[in-house]
């Protein structure tokens, strides 16, 4: 039955069968031994999606903690194992390679024309030491001492071997610095294909926005990792080879830690956040029928935020007493002007389009005005003195969380956008909706009661708080939030196996979209493409649908599809 | 539309001037209570309007409305500072939440406008306008203007809060250790020192209206000195010593705690702070500086251990390490 309804009409994507090249093995040896983009792609995909779910699972039991005063469900100790495991899975096993290594491999190739990453079994390296080195952090858990109790950021000298001793806490280093190189590897692999692999036609300033921002992450990891991976390496020494680099009583420093662990961290931030605004700009368009607006200030920000972010680091470290304030503050504000142009760039984009809303879009604006509130809370918090004020605290948390809540939004509307691609099957949409009104107001109902409580002085990291201190409602109803944000990944999961069982078939371009993945059958064969459409523009699969229908700009007279359209 | 930007930066020196006079006599209303009737019905109106240019006009009336509002009364949920230090942070905060209003209204009633404004009607290609130079120079050059007028109040505030005049009435030497605090008044011989995980959370007495300088340092990890109610914390780091100044404004009893996670009863690293008149603060210190016995008696080891900071009293919830102070009972003593 399953086949009857994925069988797609002859014609287009059909091959004569002698030129398929993947004679090779199949099942489960096939996905062990596979070099191929789309495999690695859709493993990364899934392994990291089951992190989310556990670091989430996590989240839930951090809620439930803290949803009463004086509250005893976990100790103190499982807190702090809780909340270190939460942020480093969340940051550093979904987040990050749930876009640059998921999706990326994906379609950074197809979007520009490339029948593979440029280093295949560079690739498939990358994809088993992620796996192996996410395996390792959470199997902290089963050692005797549990798992990293530090917090993700292992501020020394709480993370040296005096003050955490134990197999889970050396287990976390480990693991960081596997996935550490398993970054640098496809960082080395996107920049190369983007680089080298583009098809004919497709100019830098043709290239989609989303593998436009894939190539400024995979220049950021370059630089944020390694300085990630040698500090790690430095805490290894100091832990077990007897070196003093962040131990005072050595002559170390203790304040390096956080220099190093900030100038890979605040990067990190934007590795993590620029490709899903990649991926919101790339849907946005599509949703609006219009082509993006300011396509080339769009990859200007997307540069300049990537140039500045690796000047703020110190805006982590205000409260040191150490820092230069008056620079890393003023380093922080600018990053608001290029994230400004993007907002206005998202909305003139919409601004007289026919706007479908589908699962995908709304989840676009709901990325949008989360994005909002997390940024504008942002720019607050460049403000020294007012980051004395809410350092530290649940402001701070609120914050950070609206932002990666915003991009977990956008991640999900990128998998209803390119689910159909990847699979030839359409998510239902309805209940696409449905996950999209509990997520949004989940995360706005777990996250605004943090900024008060943060306000009102409750910092991160507490395992519980006296009843006497006023905090418990806002954290009952931050809990409640968490409970609907919880529903809404239930909802996915259950869209995901109703297409499972209930295939509706996609077909090869579902959306109208814009961009050259859409132009190849849905999945894409085994070297991508049977044959490419002309690349005039940076929309190759609207101009060769909508011939009538070319770009235009403020003053401009119209251009002919097949002119030039810079 | 963009013009929004331009009241708020007027509409900012305007608040950071005028709030201290009217500071704490009037009640902490809501945002939108202290608002006059009349903007309020131009918020609704502008985003129902269906004429784009006249709504764009109501949404800058209406921001410069919530501006002024803004000066009347709200704290945005913020502490208002028992510091004048943390005043001057809260006067920032202030300015600074409404800026972040302004630009947080205007931008979210552009994609409302745009969300319903503009959902899919006809089959028909809408114009695939992609360039419009003057709106994108528009909106690159405002925001930096805004940051720029922040930047500024930032750092004439910044100079204010880490300002260190010389000849502060008092110094505190605090330290932080894994999971208590040891406040040494310098000069007077004075000593407090406590922890919550046995149950006594040390006091840190102040001066109202006098400046006093404290000096943090940290015995084993990274910690943070914070007080809510000052609007204020600094790391207490492990090979660095820190300097800054508390004036309390008004007496009372403030909850402090470390807020930089600093291992297993994190949680539990508690102090308070009790801001006193001149005169208490005087005779509080004579008496204890003559008070060399060891209040809420638990045993206690050398005394002079202590002043160089390494712990005695072992209780059964210590965790040791090189250095650092373990678990201790609070006392108020004479320094070796």
């Amino acid at each position: 039955m399953t086949q009857a309804v994925l069988e797609r009409p002859p014609g287009r994507g059909d091959l004569p069968s002698d030129v398929h090249h993947d004679e090779g093995p199949s099942g489960i040896l096939k996905w062990l031994t596979s070099t191929d983009h789309k495999v690695i792609g859709k493993s990364y995909l899934i392994t990291s999606f089951i992190f989310f779910v556990i670091g989430g699972a996590m989240a839930l039991v951090i809620r439930a903690q803290l949803s009463s005063p004086n509250n005893a469900l976990v100790s103190q100790h499982q807190y702090n194992e809780l909340f270190t495991m939460h942020g480093s899975i969340m940051l550093l096993l979904f987040a990050g390679p749930f876009a640059f290594a998921g999706f990326a491999n994906y379609f950074v190739p197809l979007q520009v024309g490339a029948p593979d990453m440029a280093f295949p079994r560079l690739n498939a390296l990358s994809y088993w030491l992620f796996l192996s080195g996410g395996l390792i952090m959470i199997s902290g858990f089963l050692t005797t001492g549990g798992a990293a109790d530090f917090g993700w950021v292992a501020y020394a000298p709480l993370s040296n071997a005096t003050n955490s001793p134990g197999a889970g806490a050396d287990m976390w280093i480990i693991a960081l610095i596997l996935t550490g190189f398993s970054a640098i590897f496809t960082g080395v692999n996107i920049v190369t294909t983007v680089f080298y692999l583009r098809a004919p036609g497709m100019t830098m300033f043709r290239v989609p926005i989303f593998t436009w921002n894939m190539l400024v992450v995979a220049i950021l990891i370059l630089i944020a990792f390694p300085v990630l991976t040698s500090a790690l390496v430095m805490l290894f020494a100091d832990r077990h080879f007897g070196t003093h680099i962040f131990e005072v009583q050595g002559g170390g420093v203790p304040v390096l830690w956080q220099h190093l662990f900030w100038f890979f961290g605040h990067p990190e931030v934007y590795i993590i956040a620029l490709p899903y605004f990649g991926m919101v700009t790339d849907i946005i368009p599509v949703f609006s029928r219009k082509p993006l607006f300011g396509y080339k200030g769009m990859i200007f920000a997307t540069m300049a935020i990537a140039a500045l972010s690796t000047g703020v680091w110190a805006h982590h470290m205000f409260t040191t007493g150490v820092v230069l304030l008056p620079f890393f503050s003023l380093m922080s504000y600018l990053i608001a002007v290029p994230t400004g142009i993007k907002f206005f760039n998202w909305i003139a984009t919409m601004w007289r389009g026919q706007i479908r809303f589908t699962a995908s879009m709304l989840f676009c604006i709901g990325f949008l005005l989360t994005f909002l509130v997390g940024g504008l809370t942002g720019v607050l918090l460049a403000s020294p003195p007012i980051d004395f004020a809410t350092h530290d605290t649940y402001f701070v948390v609120a914050h950070f969380h609206s932002v990666v809540m915003a991009l977990v939004m956008a991640g999900v509307g990128a998998i209803f956008y390119w689910y159909p691609k990847i699979t030839n099957r359409m998510l239902n949409e309805t209940l696409g909706k449905a996950t999209f009104w509990f997520m949004f107001i989940g995360a706005n109902v777990t996250f605004m009661p943090q900024y008060l409580l943060g306000l009102r002085g409750m910092p991160r990291r507490i395992a519980t708080y006296p009843a006497s201190s006023g905090f418990a409602t806002l954290n009952l109803v931050s809990s409640a939030g968490a409970m609907l944000i919880a529903i809404s990944a239930l909802l996915l999961l259950w869209n995901f196996w109703i297409s499972w069982r209930k295939p509706v078939p996609a077909g090869d371009n579902p959306w109208d979209a814009h961009t050259l993945e859409w132009a190849t059958t849905s999945p894409p064969p085994h070297h991508n493409f049977n044959s490419l459409p002309p690349i005039r523009s940076e929309r190759p699969v609207w101009d060769a649908n909508h011939p009538e229908a070319a770009l235009t700009s403020h003053g401009a007279s119209l251009k002919s599809a097949g002119g030039d359209a810079l | 539309m963009c013009a929004a930007g331009i009241p708020s930066v007027g509409a900012f020196r305007f608040c950071s001037v005028n709030m201290d006079s009217s500071r704490r006599a009037r009640p902490e209303t809501g945002f939108v209570q202290g608002m006059p009737i009349s903007s309020s019905r131009r918020i609704i109106r502008s985003l129902v309007r269906p004429l784009e240019a006249r709504s764009a006009v109501y949404i800058t009336a209406a921001a410069a409305a919530l501006l002024l509002a803004g000066c009347n009364a709200p704290t945005f949920g913020a502490y208002r500072g028992a510091t004048t230090q943390g005043h001057a942070t809260f006067k920032l905060w202030q300015g600074s939440v409404i800026a972040a209003l302004a630009v947080g209204a205007l931008v979210l009633g552009l994609i409302m406008w745009a969300v319903f404004r503009y959902r899919k009607t006809s089959d028909e290609i809408p114009k695939q306008t992609q360039y419009h130079l003057p709106l994108e120079i528009a909106y690159t050059v405002i925001p930096l203007i805004i940051v720029a007028v922040l930047f500024y109040f930032t750092v004439v505030t910044e100079n204010q809060v880490d300002a260190l005049p010389p000849h502060p009435a008092a110094v505190v030497k605090i330290t932080a250790f894994q999971w208590g605090w040891r406040f040494h008044y310098l000069g007077h011989h004075v000593v407090v020192e406590g922890n919550d995980v046995t149950g006594n959370v040390p006091e840190l007495v102040l001066p109202v209206g006098q400046t006093v300088r404290v000096i943090l340092v940290s015995n084993d990890v990274v910690h943070g000195f914070y007080v809510a109610a000052f609007d204020f914390s600094r790391y207490a780091l492990p090979g660095v010593t820190n300097r800054f100044d508390l004036t309390v404004r008004h007496a009372g009893t403030y909850p402090g705690r470390c807020t930089q996670f600093c291992g297993l009863y994190h949680t539990e690293m508690l102090f308070t702070v009790k801001a006193v008149t001149p005169q208490q603060f005087q005779a509080w210190l004579i008496s204890k500086a003559g008070d060399t016995r060891v209040r809420n008696t638990v045993t206690t080891g050398s005394h002079n251990a202590t002043a160089s900071g390494v712990g005695q009293a072992h209780l059964p919830r210590t965790k040791t390490s090189a250095g650092a102070v373990s678990v201790q009972p609070a006392r108020v003593r004479k320094a070796a």
